[in-house]
């Protein structure tokens, strides 16, 4: 039996902004535990919250980029349930009135590409952590740590339009993509800052009305929010044959083992027992805030990729792995820009000649998707594109250069301190590599025998003869001509 | 000199100045009073005595220098306890934080200590603010200075017993459905109200946080005016709080009646002290023989003000108690897990009254029951704030009793409902935002005091306050007092 599959996802992004969405404490990750908070995120009696607006302007900037609707008068909301990590066991979240609705996000697909509704998208406040001596079923006790708590969180929904594992797993990638080059977010699942639910239920293809859903939590990477979802619609569907009705629940997925198990069913499901937050007032965005915002939005990753293609000349293939990350994209770009000075545009070749560093050398030692590490890469697009020049204008051979580059990633040094240090300049003089040439063939009697019988690939032996006498530093483009001229002659 | 602890604050200040009397003297007048007489009112849960004698030395040494800090330098004051204090226990009057310390000062207490109060300590109320006699404290009964065996009043009980019977210059209470208004009236001095958001909240534990606002007992109008403008204006730390300028409200006190249109307040006198009817009648004489003239005034739908009161005030106070639960500070109970321990904590920290309002909020916000009960109460608040602005669109002022009764006696309003119907001229200015204030007009039968109850336009506190002076200057009840020991 064939199965629709039907996917909308929950995404939580923690925003970089330096302080928490109602007080003025720090967000960095990983201080000692609680030493990021006061009063205000602990809860204290008497305290107040107070919004923070670069929260807001990193809220809208996502919104517009997902193409949203924004609210011009939006509100927050409480949201109560009972939980040790969470300092007024309720969360100022929003409900009815979220600052942005009715988006979408266009992901790749097989054969092309495809727009995901967005349902909506609302800020909130982070809970904290709860640390468990031992696991939380046998632990004798528990510690808080509020760090966490109340640093700004953005919750974006999906319109339930994602019809495959491999689709949902595409659009976390895009979101991604999107939060980062935003730099409203740091994308980094590992350790929290993007986190994904999933809504997930079959049907029949053709129904209109859709399946019963279940919830998965927990999908802390790309690749297990596939493997779960994967998981899930063998289990749905083996379910569904066997004439088995779906139970509406959440479920928890356990990446080690690989499966869905169940959390809770729709019985125990939260009263959340919304109000308007009645110590916040209404937020109201005025036109010049939101215009502000949107002037000021930077390119994203798609149309950079297709600027590239149509600007650079560069493959589609090329194109997409080098705006992974807007740092990577600016370090392309830097790199490029370096080697046509004077506001020149680069040649097509110097182009592509970046992009194939970038790819071949500099991703083995950098992630692409790391801006930091970019940042600050041994190897800066300067250092890159001196490199590539001095290819160009033949003082080292490419084979010499990828040494070099090795040694800069060491040092930190820029190639052309390296190759005068080490004299790995390229001879380039013919009245030289012509006596060295001479000699290589007068040591090969039989080379010459066989080029003469007609073995051509003799001639490139030779060549590598005259490279290895000369430490590599012979220009390959002067022995080739003169190993040809001489063996004309012969 | 007089007994010093019979001064209002603008009379202290003017013998600091002259040096007819100093902070540090006065408060240890004070001091002594409360040691003496406490044990009968009790409105004090927490006496700060060596931070009251350190900020008095520091007054003094102001004064010797002719550089006082302002109309209050050295004024000794009491706050009701669900004012944060940094380094003094704040209890709200619960079990639940017995024991907790803050670590900070509310936005009034940072203002008034600028301005150089003499804090004595923390006075009673009941818990969380919950009630309209103070019987619902955990820790004491507080008595009427006018009669030891009946209520003054509450939630703000403590505070306006130390003022009332002379254990505090001035104080500050909070009002969420009356509770400055109705234990003014009570304790027979005036207790005001300020329109929401005029005074900062941050470090006011929370009720009903879209209807608590701070404000003052005072033994006279002019005192509540000063008291006012040091604590007003709006506070970063408080969303809520409104950027509008703070005029000089003692400056326009005199300004007398003259143009002034007074709505007097139509009301149901079912189930209404003749005493009191009779009281507001003459004050409203009183403000005629002024120069101001008078219409009637009805606000349809604060009938059902009440009603919506006790929707939006248990709803919102579920939400604000939730954060007590053992976890982080305040008691804990022991459990044999989590849930258990949050359990036990609940059940033993709060009293009665509070369990009883938790679960009237918890329902009033349940899915299912929100629109009917909470997002009821709300239109009907909406349609009360339009009965008040048409009625301002007529009137000045509107005037009327503060309460339908006088102090009844410890244990009289055993029934909720009975106890709730307090607040039913108090609560419509709390749902609206309007400011309030009562001033004393007069006694009972069985002498005890009668508050006139004065409401005015959003924001337009001195004209409230011009009111009440002109009818406090032109009448003499606050030549009354008490006499405790």
């Amino acid at each position: 039996m064939t199965w629709e599959v039907v996917i909308g996802l929950e995404v939580h992004a923690e925003l970089t902004t330096r302080t928490k969405m109602f007080c003025g404490c720090p967000t960095t990750f990983g201080a000692s535990p609680n030493t990021q908070t006061c009063p205000i995120c602990l809860g204290m009696p008497g305290t107040l919250p107070v919004i923070n607006r670069r929260a807001i302007e990193f809220g809208v900037r996502t919104a517009l980029a997902f193409n949203c609707r924004i609210n011009t008068a939006c509100r927050f909301a409480r949201k109560h349930y009972y939980y040790p990590d969470m300092p007024k066991n309720f969360q100022i979240s929003q409900y009815e009135e979220p600052l942005a609705e009715d988006g979408w996000l266009e992901i790749d697909v097989q054969g092309g590409t495809k727009r995901i509704g967005i349902q909506r998208l609302h800020m909130e406040e982070d809970v904290g952590k709860l640390i468990h001596d031992g696991t939380l079923e046998t632990a004798p006790s528990s510690r808080v740590d509020f760090n966490r708590a109340g640093v700004p969180l953005m919750e974006t929904v999906s319109k339930p339009e994602l019809r495959s594992p491999e689709e949902a797993a595409a659009y976390l990638r895009a979101f991604r993509s999107v939060l980062m080059y935003l730099g409203v977010c740091d994308g980094n699942m590992e350790e929290g800052s993007m986190r994904c639910d999933a809504n997930i239920s079959l049907r029949r293809p053709g129904a209109t009305e859709l399946g019963t859903k279940v919830e998965i939590k927990n999908l802390n990477s790309f690749r297990n929010a596939q493997r779960a979802l994967e998981f899930e619609v063998k289990r749905q569907a083996q379910a569904l044959e066997a004439g088995e009705k779906i139970v509406q629940e959440t479920r928890l997925f356990d990446a080690d083992k690989g499966y869905t198990r169940s959390m809770r069913s729709k019985e125990y499901a939260h009263d959340y027992r919304y109000f308007p937050e009645p110590d916040l007032v209404p937020l109201k965005l005025e036109g010049a805030f939101v215009d502000g915002i949107r002037a000021a939005l930077p390119e994203l990753a798609r149309a950079q990729q297709q600027r590239f293609v149509a600007q650079y000349g560069l493959p589609a293939y090329d194109a997409g792995i080098l705006t992974q990350s807007r740092a990577l994209a600016g370090y392309y770009e830097a790199a490029v820009s370096a080697l046509a000075p004077g506001g020149s545009t680069a040649s097509p070749a110097s182009a592509k000649a970046v992009a194939n560093w970038i790819m071949s050398e500099l991703l083995r030692v950098v992630p692409g998707d790391d801006e930091r590490a970019i940042a600050e890469s041994p190897v800066p697009p300067a250092h890159l594109a001196g490199l590539i020049a001095l290819i160009d204008d033949g003082t080292i051979s490419g084979k010499i250069a990828k040494d070099v580059f090795e040694k800069m990633v060491r040092s930190r040094e820029d190639a052309r301190t390296i190759v005068q240090r080490e004299g790995l300049t390229q001879v380039a003089d013919t009245g030289a590599i012509a006596a060295i040439v001479d000699q290589v063939i007068a040591a090969n009697p039989k080379a010459i025998a066989d080029f003469k019988a007609g073995k051509t690939a003799a001639a490139k032996s030779l060549v590598g003869q005259v490279m290895k006498a000369t430490q590599g530093k012979a220009n390959p483009a002067i022995v080739n001509t003169l190993i040809e001229e001489k063996l004309a002659k012969v | 000199m007089t007994d010093p602890t019979r001064l209002t604050a603008h009379e202290l200040t003017d013998a600091f100045r002259s040096g007819a009397a100093t902070p540090s003297a006065v408060t240890e007048a004070y001091l002594g009073r409360i040691a003496k007489l406490d044990g009968k009112v009790r409105a004090y849960l927490t006496v700060t005595d060596g931070r009251a004698r350190a900020a008095a030395a520091a007054s003094d040494a102001r004064y010797r220098a002719g550089k006082p800090l302002g109309p209050l330098d050295g004024v000794p004051i009491s706050y009701k306890d669900v004012l944060s204090t940094r380094g003094v226990k704040t209890t709200c009057g619960s079990r639940i934080l017995e024991s907790w310390v803050p670590p900070f000062d509310a936005t009034v207490v940072t203002r008034l200590a600028a301005a150089g109060v003499v804090p004595l300590g923390k006075s009673n109320m009941d818990e969380f603010a919950m009630g309209s006699s103070t019987e619902h404290s955990a820790f004491q009964l507080t008595a009427n200075p006018w009669d030891l065996a009946r209520v003054p009043g509450g939630s703000s009980g403590g505070p306006a017993a130390a003022v009332a019977g002379d254990l505090a210059a001035i104080s500050l209470g909070t009002d969420t459905g009356g509770s400055i208004r109705q234990p003014g009236a009570f304790c027979g001095i005036v207790g005001m109200k300020p329109t929401y958001g005029r005074v900062s909240r941050y470090g006011l534990v929370a009720f009903a946080s879209s209807l608590d606002q701070i404000g003052p007992f005072a033994k006279d109008v002019r005192d509540a005016a000063l008291v006012l403008r040091a604590i007003a204006g709006v506070d970063p730390a408080d969303a809520t709080s409104v950027d509008v300028p703070v005029p000089d409200y003692a400056a326009s006190l005199g300004e007398g009646m003259r143009g002034l249109r007074v709505g007097v307040l139509e009301y149901d006198t079912a189930g209404m002290d003749p005493d009191v009817q009779r009281a507001v009648t003459a004050a409203i004489d009183v403000l005629k023989g002024l120069g101001a003239t008078t219409q009637a005034v009805t606000l349809p739908t604060a009938d059902h003000g009440l009603a919506a009161y006790y929707i939006i005030a248990p709803a919102e106070a579920s939400s604000n108690l939730a954060r007590y639960d053992g976890v982080k500070y305040g008691l804990r109970a022991l459990g044999k897990d989590l849930i258990d321990m949050e359990s036990r904590t609940r059940a033993a920290g709060f009293g009665a009254e509070v369990k009883r309002r938790i679960m009237l909020g918890t329902y009033a916000l349940s899915s299912g029951y929100y629109d009917a009960y909470y997002g009821k109460a709300q239109k009907v608040r909406t349609l009360i704030r339009r009965d008040f602005d048409a009625a301002f669109e007529h009137v000045d002022v509107i005037v009327g009793p503060t309460t339908p009764g006088v102090a009844f006696k410890h244990g009289e309003k055993e029934d909720p409902l009975a106890m709730y119907l307090n607040d039913v001229f108090t609560v419509p200015a709390n749902l609206s935002g309007n400011p309030g204030i009562s001033v004393p007009c007069g006694f009972s039968t069985s002498d005890l005091p009668i508050g006139l109850h004065l409401v005015g336009r959003a924001f337009d506190e001195a004209t409230i306050l011009r009111v009440a002076y002109a009818y406090e200057q032109a009448t003499t009840w606050r030549t009354r007092r008490p006499e405790l020991a």
